[in-house]
């Protein structure tokens, strides 16, 4: 059913609880909202910086009290202006919306770049209790932005558990891109399922692996939110709204939007640009 | 899935200024209407035909968020026409043309002029129909400006009658003192069709941080909270116009559509709830019609039009 609850998209006003810095451009904010509590590991929200801007985050993490993180990177106005916000400041909060990553229990591999990090952490805390095994491919531009990396190493300890990192300069782990290893791992392992996200050419690239090696596989993808349920049409890719039949989407489905997919999106006039 | 009209009944097919249709429910305009693929999908859910986003002659990127905001029975909402641009947009609209339904081309200008020379590159790209947005009720000098004087709103219809070849619809917006003497006006200068209505003008508030919600502060309601307005703006306006009237304004269910029909709407126009109950609200709509026909034993859609006036 494709309904939508009237209730997560009223727009709910909260106070930020806690801020914490991931990287220096990196900042994770936490906050009550009990609609987003009960988000699934994929699904976005839609957070409003009062008086700014309103952006669609990934959800990073529910809390057992019910608090709520998101990750956001400094890009732009709307980010700048959140990452001057403290806690005790209010936000606002729509959501949470679109669909979210099938729960699979076998062998499974997670490929995650930049900020793409975030709804990964979510599946990954949300799978392992009952994953046969996790391998965990991260990558950034430099150490520094290697998101969530202690944490990771906590939770992916034990042998049916690794965590690969990779860096374009060389400052840790792998030199090159979290796209280096893959041929290697999935040349060697069959895996059941690959999750990936992060900048759209890089999934573009795991998704053509995982393709190779015939290996079930899912994406999150982002474009441009207005509404976020389904009636603006600022989102589409193809036939599909990110907002509703997304953000997370299966190889079948990538197939049928392939010359939009890792290349093209809609800008705000609507037109179709470059990514 | 269901083919297109595969309700199978003749029932429901009507005839709106030279438009066919299978079935009398509409893509209201403002609604997913950027590409033919997202369009496929909302003509794949029965809609028997298609209203585009409003195109004007420039692009426009639209207001930044928050662009449309949750009320209790509707949303609010101030995107502020974001388009491509007619001459970008008219790839889009030859790609339309293969949906298979009619497909009605919606067109805002900042003049008379402009409107007469994107409604003539529509059409020339293969648009069925225009639908003249005379009434969005956030972005100023276009829309409701124009939708609110019968001596600008008849100049702009007249131009574009000169220049084009197809049905024009007329959009009427609900935020005026007489809609009825904008819709003879409209009809006067040669309009082949209303629509009543769009959105009314609406904000909201949060409390917390004592701030107007939308960018642009003031947006236009929608969905169920409206519907009762747009029922009255089409019953005044059937009273004294001959031409077809395409209700607007919360439709989501059959009932809504037949208490339209009644009221003089010879089609309906559907949107907000799509977001409600996804692309087959329109299927849903149709067969919940046909069902009441048949029950009622009137033979065609057409036979209700109107009926409420004889009471």
């Amino acid at each position: 059913m494709s309904a939508y609850r009237i209730a997560a998209n009223k727009l709910r006003t909260t106070s930020i609880l806690s801020v914490r810095t991931e990287s220096p451009t990196v900042t994770t904010f936490t906050f009550k909202d009990r609609e987003c509590a009960r988000a699934k590991p994929g699904q976005f929200l839609m957070l409003w910086i009062p008086g700014v801007d309103e952006i669609p985050l990934s959800i990073l993490d529910v809390g057992e009290d019910g608090a709520v993180s998101v990750t956001v990177k400094k890009v732009g106005e709307a980010t700048e202006a959140l990452h001057r916000m403290k806690a005790g400041d209010f936000v606002g909060v729509r959501g949470p919306f679109g669909n979210s990553f099938t729960r699979k229990k076998g062998k499974i591999l997670i490929v995650g770049g930049g900020t793409g990090m975030a709804p990964l952490w979510f599946l990954v805390k949300r799978l392992l209790p009952d994953v046969e095994r996790l391998v965990f491919v991260m990558g950034a531009k430099t150490e520094d932005e290697l998101l969530f990396m202690d944490g990771l190493k906590k939770m992916l300890i034990g042998g049916n558990r690794q965590l690969v990192a990779t860096t374009e300069d060389g400052s840790c782990g792998i030199t090159g891109l979290c796209t280096e290893p893959l041929d290697r791992l999935l040349t060697n392992e069959r895996f059941d399922m690959v999750y990936t996200c992060g900048p759209e050419p890089m999934i573009r690239k795991v998704f053509e692996l995982a393709e190779k090696c015939e290996v079930s596989f899912e994406a999150s993808l982002e474009r441009l939110m207005r509404c976020a349920i389904g009636l603006c049409g600022s989102c589409v890719i193809g036939k599909y709204r990110v907002c509703r039949d997304g953000p997370i989407f299966t190889s079948k489905q990538l197939r049928e939007v392939e010359a939009e997919f890792g290349s093209s999106k809609r800008d705000f006039d609507g037109k179709r640009i470059p990514l | 899935m269901a083919v297109i009209g595969s309700l199978g009944t003749d029932r429901l097919k009507v005839n709106l200024a030279g438009l066919k249709l299978n079935n009398p429910t509409m893509l209201a305009s403002g609604i997913l209407g950027y590409s033919a693929e997202t369009l496929s999908s909302i003509v794949a859910g029965g809609a028997g035909a298609v209203v585009t986003k409003s195109v004007g002659f420039k692009p426009r990127k639209g207001y930044a968020n928050p662009t449309v905001v949750q009320a209790d029975f509707g949303l609010i909402n101030a995107v502020g026409l974001p388009n491509p641009g007619i001459s970008e947009f008219v790839r889009e609209i030859r790609e339309m043309k293969r949906l298979g339904v009619p497909l009605i081309v919606s067109v805002y200008g900042f003049s008379a002029e402009e409107y007469a020379t994107v409604a003539k590159k529509a059409v020339g790209a293969g648009a069925d129909a225009l639908e003249l947005n005379v009434s969005c009720p956030h972005v100023k000098e276009t829309g409701s400006e124009i939708g609110q004087s019968p001596e600008v709103l008849a100049e702009v219809v007249g131009k574009v009658k000169a220049v084009v070849d197809r049905p024009v619809l007329v959009k009427l917006s609900p935020n005026v003192t007489d809609l009825v003497e904008i819709a003879e006006a409209a009809v006067r200068a040669g309009a082949d069709g209303i629509t009543a209505i769009n959105t009314v003008r609406a904000m909201a508030i949060d409390v917390e941080t004592a701030m107007p919600i939308l960018s642009n502060k003031r947006g236009g309601l929608s969905g169920p909270a409206v519907k009762p307005i747009a029922l009255r703006c089409v019953y005044d306006v059937y009273e004294r116009v001959k031409v077809p009237i395409m209700g607007c304004g919360g439709v989501t269910d059959w009932r809504d559509a037949v208490e339209f029909f009644l009221a003089g709407a010879s089609a309906v126009q559907i949107g907000t709830a799509i977001a409600l109950k996804g692309p087959s609200v329109f299927r849903s709509v149709s067969r919940g019609v046909d069902a009441y026909l048949k029950k009622k034993g009137f033979r065609s859609v057409n036979e209700i039009v109107g009926l409420s006036h004889r009471s």
